[in-house]
């Protein structure tokens, strides 16, 4: 059986498949800017806790994921057999290169502007908002992009511990020895990291003042 | 003597053993145009900083319309003080009319009226807000970068004008243009102005009252022409650059 037919004959299961994986990489995503962000911008107020913190998520993307996956199953709470297990790993990967993105981006806001900016009486929020996040946005946004690349890749693997996704062909197509099993994830999963990649890029450049 | 508007009362800013300013007594009358000259590092930002609150006096007090910055809401403060500084002050995202209404709206203005003000502003400024309306500041020569700068500051029609060598970017032609116009426009709306330079010339050219600043200290006060004939040698040295 080729690959194509493969893929037509199960292409209910294919596409399930598929709308599971966005959903293990949206939500994760969506928490990893969730915390990432605030993160950041906490690292630019608090230099002090600069280390710690990226000290912290630079370790998180050292450790292999099968391995990470393994040590989160044991732990109460975020941990046991599931998407949601999957999910948790997901977002620690996903924090690195958001915190850092929104710590360089943030920095990298000419001085002067914010001067300007705060001399002519804005809060502390709006400078945040209106001028730091603004012109921070294109670098923040390209660091999202990685951790969501990087989300649809290693979600393949969430499939090992009960997550489901396109991972779930994968380890299926790895155990029968089958290549078009194996592709029918594999080939979907790339098509969406490509997909989540330009769109995202193209965002960023909407994002960009210099346009 | 005007009521007065700013006051600097024996105001220091710095480390006791290291003052990057004062202590600095002076007044600052309504309607008054005070240039503060010096060279780099002679405390004329740090002085000015500590008008809008950006710096808090390390000894004694800075009032401004009699009531210490200390004790002013500094963004209260501020959203009444116009603030311009050199080109970089523009923030690069935004196009001139939502620079220049910027502060209008922060204010809460409806947008009927921000919309009325930037275009009456950017005339009064010579640029037509139809042509440079919705430019981003980089799509702007350095003179216009300042016009607009100014037309920010003006925008919610505050008494104060703080100003920090605004037009130090721009070649020595539009620069001087800039200067006559701005001192026209300052005394026709009777604003208060704190001015900024290390260009002798520049402060001839606007000040009602000039104050030079050496090395943290006011070494003079006076009107333009008590400048031009004042024999402290430190007041000639600067003279003779003009």
């Amino acid at each position: 059986m080729s690959f194509l037919q493969y893929l037509i004959a199960n292409q209910d299961e294919v596409l399930a498949r598929t709308v599971e994986h966005l959903w293990l990489v949206a939500i994760s995503s969506g928490l990893a800017v969730l915390v990432g962000v605030p993160a950041g911008v906490l690292l630019t107020r608090r230099p002090g806790l600069r280390t710690p913190i990226l000290g912290f998520a630079n370790v998180v993307q050292t450790i292999p994921s099968l391995a990470l996956f393994g040590f989160l199953i044991p732990l109460p709470f975020i941990g046991g057999i599931g998407a949601r297990t999957a999910i948790v790993a997901l977002v620690l990967y996903g924090l690195l290169p958001i915190i850092r993105n929104t710590y360089t981006g943030i920095v990298a806001v000419d001085p002067a502007v914010r001067e300007a900016a705060r001399g002519m009486g804005m809060t502390d929020a709006q400078v945040l908002w209106i001028v730091e996040l603004r012109l921070a946005a294109p670098v923040i946004l390209a660091g999202v992009r990685i951790a969501v690349v990087l989300a649809v890749g290693i979600g393949t693997i969430a499939a090992a511990i009960g997550g489901g996704g396109l991972g779930e062909f994968i380890f299926r197509g790895v155990a029968m020895v089958s290549t078009p099993v194996i592709l029918a994830g594999a080939v979907p999963a790339a098509l969406l990291a490509l997909t989540a990649d330009g769109g995202l890029h193209l965002l960023e450049r909407v994002l960009d003042w210099r346009r | 003597m005007p009521d007065p508007v700013i006051q600097f009362r024996d105001a220091a800013y710095g480390l006791s053993d290291r003052l990057l300013l004062g202590p600095v007594s002076l007044t600052v009358g309504a309607g008054e145009r005070l240039v503060l000259l010096g060279k780099s590092g002679a405390g004329k930002t740090t002085a000015l900083r500590l008008i809008n609150a950006l710096l808090l006096p390390s000894g004694g007090e800075v009032l401004v319309s009699g009531k210490s910055t200390r004790e002013w809401d500094a963004v209260r403060l501020r959203r009444g003080i116009g603030y311009v500084i050199q080109e970089v002050g523009l923030l690069p995202h935004l196009s001139v009319e939502r620079n220049v209404g910027l502060v209008p709206r922060l204010e809460r203005w409806p947008a009927r009226r921000v919309r009325q003000r930037v275009g009456e502003l950017l005339e009064l400024v010579g640029l037509p807000p139809a042509e440079f309306g919705s430019r981003l500041p980089h799509q702007l020569s350095g003179g216009q970068r300042q016009r607009v700068g100014v037309a920010r500051a003006l925008a919610a029609d505050p008494p104060i004008l703080l100003c920090d060598e605004p037009f130090g970017a721009v070649d020595p032609i539009v620069r001087q243009q800039l200067q006559i116009e701005f001192r026209s426009l300052a005394e026709r709306l009777g604003k208060t102005v704190v001015f900024v330079t290390h260009d002798v010339r520049e402060a001839l050219t606007l000040a009602s009252r000039i104050g030079l600043l050496d090395q943290g200290r006011l070494v003079f006060l006076g009107t333009t022409g008590e400048f031009n004939a004042a024999t402290d040698p430190r007041v000639a040295a600067f003279r003779s650059l003009s």
